[in-house]
């Protein structure tokens, strides 16, 4: 036996090394289908890494001080050695987050990876998408610039809005009366260690629970049902090295694509950073056009669509929250007999379409200034938005659907 | 009751465990409760916070007719504008378009509920902060914007949300925001300067 095995031997009597290498990699068999949608998964893990690592490093010379803050990010970008990249690579990090964890949650979408038994893996997904967006939130607000500022004054108002204890609620988000060095000192606490502690954990019980019930897969079957003679799904092929060679190559891709923008255009066209937030935060002066950035913006113009009501505003900010909360709600309005979009119906893919065509129309509408025509699109989008939702038991119980095939699709 | 090779004679009392299960749960429920309360108020504004919330004094000498002053109160942009009888006239001409014209809801002190939202009516003094969602809304006092509408006699334009306000700072209807910009309360120390953050003391 050799000195390495020697080794492994002695860990793997202290602790269950080789088992969780075969359980979550080398004899974790996943559907031999996977198509370009299955990147994501992986590349959300990169990013999220991406996003620690130069976390870190920024920490190293940010000061989370109101009186210093906007100062020592420009130090940052210019005296720091490379502190230009790190900082663009964390900036422009956030949007690529965000870019890959839609696409990952539209695949899971049409492929009806939402349903029974896969409840949970959706549920803790979504629970990770919300933790993202206060993650990302309260991240814009440490640059201290004017959008940083201007942007957390407006989504803390959000909380005041709340019927009776709602002034209270913003005052305690706050810590002052508006938006001060108290609030940024402790938008800075949860942005490095509370919110990033409970993302890890939630990452981590949304594989546990994936590798618990197996991946779906663009069929949307379950290869459980068809095994050979030592239990392993004819079907399924190991993750490690099938998927994991796969995934390499998303990565690449993906990696010449997130560069492309971190060297030659970070700015995004004032898209992933906003002209506005090159000045620093002034509390009396609000830029003409305030907005979050792109990736809040459909439920930004939801918030817009809806008039006040009851001398109120509470209207809005309910409805904007229950754009996201409809979400959680999926597996349960979806009364399909097949999981998969390559098995259903006209109806269905008409309403995929819907939804997909009204969140990109909510999300440029967010971005631009408010006029009437922008209004009532807004709200003609909101609606279709929200029928997606509400009409889903209806029109996947009536939709006629394909026969699911017995084993995988799969071209050789 | 005796223990004989290992095995427990007796049978398990069920409700007592119960019971106990219940108390320990009880008593650490409630520590876990009380040891939170620190932490949730050490996140509401310090004593540092509060004392900058103290009074301001505004010096309006130079203020010209139609100018607006943008100063400071508890971090919140403080308006004064001087408005000129021309202004002034047009304010009721609104009343119809407004949401609350005779200021019926509690946005200003006793003292300025009334047609010009103010003390004295040239002056208004106002929390240059948008109902809606927060935002510093932008002086436009020019008439008939051709951006806003015809029916514009000057007031303030919310850039985030599109909310609308006139010149005593009523809110338009149809604008996100649902009640009127807040008149602080201040009092006139001489004829230029005006202390913003405290009423008026009584009889004065």
């Amino acid at each position: 036996m050799s000195a390495g095995q020697k080794l492994l031997n002695w860990i793997d009597d202290r602790f269950p090394l080789t088992a969780s290498w075969k359980a979550h990699l080398s004899e974790y068999y996943a559907p031999k289908n996977f198509n370009f949608w299955y990147f994501f998964g992986s590349l959300a893990l990169l990013v999220l890494v991406l996003q620690i690592v130069t976390g870190i490093f920024l920490v190293m010379n940010y000061q989370p001080n109101a009186k210093l803050a906007f100062g020592s990010v420009e130090y940052i970008m210019r005296d720091v050695d490379w502190g230009w990249l790190i900082r663009y690579l964390h900036a422009i990090g956030a949007s690529a987050f965000f870019v890959v964890v839609y696409l990952h949650m539209f695949r899971g979408l049409i492929y009806g990876s939402y349903r029974k038994p896969r409840e949970l893996i959706w549920i803790f997904g979504v629970v990770i998408y919300v933790a993202l967006m206060a993650e990302a939130f309260m991240g814009y607000l440490l640059p201290w610039g004017q959008m940083s500022f201007w942007g957390a004054q407006v989504i803390i108002n959000l909380f005041n809005s709340i019927p009776v204890i709602g002034p209270d609620i913003g005052l305690w988000i706050r810590g002052d009366y508006v938006v001060s060095g108290a609030t940024l000192n402790r938008f800075f606490s949860f942005h490095v260690i509370a919110v990033p502690i409970v993302l890890l954990a939630l990452v981590v019980a949304h594989i546990i629970a994936l590798h618990e019930v197996g991946s779906n897969n663009p069929d949307g079957i379950e290869i459980k049902k068809h095994k050979d003679a030592n239990g392993i799904p004819l079907d399924g092929i190991p993750f490690h090295p099938y998927y994991t060679v796969k995934d390499i190559v998303g990565v690449a891709v993906f990696l010449i694509i997130f560069s492309a923008f971190v060297f030659f255009w970070p700015s995004g066209g004032g898209i992933l950073l906003e002209p506005d937030n090159f000045l620093p935060a002034n509390p009396l002066v609000t830029p003409p056009e305030i907005r979050p950035l792109w990736y809040f913006t459909p439920f930004y113009a939801i918030l817009r669509a809806i008039p006040p009501m009851f001398d109120s505003q509470f209207p809005g900010v309910l409805v904007m929250g229950l754009a996201i909360v409809a979400l959680f709600f999926l597996p349960w309005l979806d009364r399909s007999p097949v999981k998969s979009i390559r098995h259903r119906g006209g109806l269905y893919k008409f309403f995929v379409a819907i939804f997909v065509i009204s969140f990109i129309a909510l999300g440029y509408l967010g971005m631009q200034p408010v006029t009437p025509v922008h209004t009532l699109f807004g709200r003609i989008f909101s609606v279709l938005y929200f029928l997606f939702f509400v009409l889903m038991p209806w029109y996947t119980r009536v939709d006629k659907t394909k026969p699911e095939p017995e084993r995988v699709t799969f071209k050789h | 009751m005796s223990i004989k090779g290992g095995s427990v004679q007796a049978p398990t009392d069920l409700k007592r465990r119960k019971f106990l299960v219940a108390a320990t749960a009880a008593v650490g429920g409630a520590g876990v409760a009380v040891a939170a309360v620190p932490f949730i108020m050490n996140m509401l504004p310090s004593a540092k916070a509060l004392g900058a919330g103290a009074p301001v004094e505004v010096d309006i000498s130079k203020l010209e007719p139609g100018m607006m002053i943008i100063s400071e109160w508890r971090g919140q942009p403080v308006w004064v504008v001087n408005r000129t009888p021309a202004m002034l006239a047009m304010l009721q001409k609104n009343d119809a378009m407004l949401t609350d014209p005779h200021s019926k809801q509690d946005q200003q002190p006793a003292y300025c509920k009334n047609a010009t939202r103010s003390i004295k009516p040239e002056y208004m003094v106002l929390i240059g902060i948008c109902t809606h969602l927060g935002c510093s809304p932008t002086y436009r006092p020019d008439p008939v914007a051709p951006d806003i509408g015809s029916y514009w006699t000057g007031g303030w334009l919310c850039a985030c949300h599109g909310s609308r306000y006139d010149l005593a700072a009523r809110v338009y209807q149809g604008s996100p925001a649902p009640l009127n910009m807040v008149v602080p309360p201040h009092f006139y120390l001489t004829d230029t300067r005006i202390k913003v953050g405290v009423d008026p003391k009584k009889g004065a």
